[in-house]
């Protein structure tokens, strides 16, 4: 049975749905590490706001009496996405800009200490407890059947797995298109020139924070429906796989964040499907030792150019 | 002259710390206060207060009042024994605790160079009281007689069909989950898989595939009620029909907020409920009149902390070695019933039962209870 392709395909999906909450959170590490130069620690927790939020909201909907699905969902996305930017722009605001020209360590001291910070924050305000949901999509649509395996891909992943894609879409069109793209690609190149141009710096860095925690509190909304399980501590695990795969695809790069984050996704369900469980993380973390060997910069990173 | 006035200043203080501490007998409880198990922390602590209000309330032990403290070990075996050598340092003689046998094996050694009594209400693997000092005692029972009890009904109801072995790598799951394959394997039984697991993750999903597509019809899980519940959740998504097995960490109400009714029908084996003992009919309503279902360990830990009062009565002191003398030649009327110790620390009383979670609570399962080994 598990030589069969239809195994294959139903570990795929696993490993797909699985890769798109990588992916979506580790956008927001690349996208911070891309403008600034540091690694946003606190990123975890961000999604972990960002899931809590969306089971508040969740709930007050309950309350008031919207109850179909879609249109809840949509609100909460929304509310998510919203209240999820204002914690990631106060972030930026009040713990690393005042450190905007110290050392690079200053900033990834401080970055720790509001992971812990945030942490704490939700487990007091939230408590420490497990916060469970039911599942509110159900059923879905059966792709193959050999004997009694049947596998099938429901709403749910369906709707992941599209959501993500749209996502990428919208946020690649953003960076590569807009003014505010422009900006950002220009501050990445060179801040002092781009301010001597008239770029607006500061603004331009608390929006890639804005950017990064919105896509962080959708991939919290997905962790929340698809799993039903929260605590104050997903950020951390969450947050790890991520930063791996931001560096897995090439840290900087927002195609490479994606790729890392569906390859660290795939290689625990293959690596869990055909292997061990025990040693999927074995498995992921090597293949990361393996690659940053060959192509230090990552899969789509590109190689750092010597500024004269 | 200074450095005489200053002894005399520390000598005067000391004795006035101990002038106040000796007013009251400070007991702890510790457990998973916060962390992803911190349901079951807080049946430790809500049985442990209730137990101590009531002993206040009956003129304290050895006419003293008891002091509570709470411990939180997050079941993280470096932080218990961190808030081991914090309790110590108050002065705790005596620990309800700890939860995780992972947490309570370690900790039991600096209560043990301590001089510190330990009667843990719910740490089930073995090597707690094997390993342990004289002071580790315990009310619940042991991974090796619920291993039996588990490996028996998996030869006896699932003997022909395919079983899964699963557990988590912690002390108690892997423990559990060894001494039920075990029991399978003397049964002449070999379970078509054995897997481990890392606790604290949430997506399981490739595990599930992979039993789906092996044709497991029966899972055994060691492990938290959190990992389970979120395997048999995700295994009904997936349109799998296995039937969950699994042992004592699932009797919280939080398993079944988990799984909904995904939870229907999942065994587990547990000692007896106290809550049906008679004995403890007055201390279950004092509870359900504050509103709280005395569940799970919760009642083990208040008879822990019983049979420690009662120890101490009998022994008329709180000297170690004449409460370890006390706690194991007599025997004593705690809301688990008549309860004793034997030379290892192990309570005498009762082993394991099966339970069905059914409608979001879990009673006695029709299933038969096989404890020959």
């Amino acid at each position: 049975m598990e030589s069969t392709f239809e195994y294959f395909l139903e570990q795929l999906i696993n490993g797909v749905t699985l890769g798109s909450v990588y992916g979506l959170i580790a956008i927001g590490y690349t996208m911070v590490y891309g403008i600034i130069g540091m690694i946003n620690f606190a990123h975890g927790e961000i999604f972990m706001i960002g899931s809590f939020i969306a089971l508040i909201t969740f709930m007050i909907l309950g309350i008031v009496g919207i109850t179909w699905v879609p249109l809840a969902i949509l609100i909460v996305l929304i509310v998510a996405m919203l209240l999820t930017s204002v914690y990631g722009w106060t972030l930026e605001r009040i713990a690393y800009r005042p450190l905007r020209n110290s050392p690079r360590l200053a900033a990834l001291i401080t970055a720790i200490g509001m992971s812990i910070f945030l942490q704490n924050y939700v487990q007091l305000l939230q408590g420490a407890r497990n916060k469970p949901m039911q599942p509110i999509i159900r059923g879905g649509i059966e792709l193959m059947r050999q004997g009694d395996y049947v596998v099938s891909l429901s709403y749910l992943q369906m709707f992941i797995i599209l959501l993500t894609i749209v996502l990428m879409a919208v946020f690649s069109l953003i960076i590569a298109k807009t003014s505010l793209g422009r900006q950002q690609r220009a501050c990445e190149q060179d801040q002092k020139m781009a301010s001597l141009l008239g770029v607006d710096v500061d603004r331009t860095i608390s929006l890639t924070f804005v950017m990064g925690s919105a896509l962080a509190s959708v991939a919290g909304v997905i962790f929340l429906i698809n799993y039903g399980v929260i605590d104050f501590y997903i950020g951390f695990l969450a947050g790890v796989k991520a930063f791996t795969a931001a560096v897995l695809g090439g840290i900087g790069s927002l195609p490479g964040a994606m790729l890392g984050g569906m390859l660290i996704g795939l290689i625990e369900a293959f690596w869990s499907g055909y292997f061990t469980v025990e040693y999927k993380d074995v498995a992921a973390f090597s293949i990361l030792v393996l690659v940053l060997i060959f192509r230090p910069t990552g899969l789509l990173g590109k190689p750092d150019v010597e500024k004269v | 002259m200074f450095n005489l006035k200053t002894t005399v200043a520390a000598v005067a203080l000391m004795a006035l710390a101990g002038g106040v501490a000796k007013a009251e007998i400070k007991i702890a409880t510790v457990g998973p206060i916060t962390g992803q198990y911190a349901s079951f922390g807080e049946q430790l602590k809500r049985g442990a207060e209730m137990a101590v209000k009531d002993i206040n309330a009956a003129g304290g032990v050895l006419g003293e009042k008891v002091k509570l403290i709470v411990g939180d070990d997050a079941c993280d075996p470096k932080q218990a024994v961190a808030v081991a050598n914090k309790l110590v340092a108050e002065g705790v003689v005596f620990v309800a605790g700890h939860f995780c046998s992972g947490s309570s094996i370690p900790a039991s050694k600096v209560y043990e160079e301590e001089g510190v009594l330990m009667i843990s209400p719910a740490s089930t693997n073995p090597k707690l009281t094997e390993e342990g000092g004289d002071n580790v005692f315990r009310v619940c029972g042991r991974d090796d007689q619920q291993g039996i009890v588990a490996g028996n009904y998996l030869a006896d109801y699932w003997g022909g069909k395919k079983i899964a072995i699963l557990h988590d790598k912690t002390a108690y799951g892997k423990g559990l989950a060894d001494e039920t394959l075990a029991q399978l394997k003397k049964r002449g039984i070999e379970p078509a898989m054995y897997e481990a697991y890392t606790a604290g993750e949430k997506d399981y999903s490739a595990l599930i595939s992979k039993m789906k597509a092996a044709g497991i019809d029966v899972m055994y899980i060691g492990g938290y009620h959190t990992e389970a519940g979120l395997m048999i959740r995700q295994a009904r998504q997936q349109g799998y029909n296995v039937q969950l097995v699994s042992g004592d960490a699932l009797v919280t109400d939080e398993y079944w907020k988990i799984t909904g009714k995904a939870g229907e029908g999942t065994l587990m084996t547990f000692s007896p409920d106290p809550r049906k003992n008679p004995e403890a009919a007055p201390v279950v309503a004092e509870f359900k009149a504050v509103g709280y279902e005395p569940e799970g360990y919760t009642l083990y830990t208040y008879g822990a902390i019983q049979a420690w009062a009662e120890a101490a009565k009998a022994a008329g002191s709180l000297d170690l070695d004449k409460m370890i003398a006390s706690l194991r030649s007599n025997k004593f009327k705690t809301v688990l019933g008549e309860i004793g110790f034997d030379e290892k620390g192990d309570v005498t009383a009762p082993g394991y039962l099966w339970y069905e979670w059914k409608d979001g609570t879990y009673d006695y399962a029709p299933v038969k209870v096989n404890t020959s080994r």
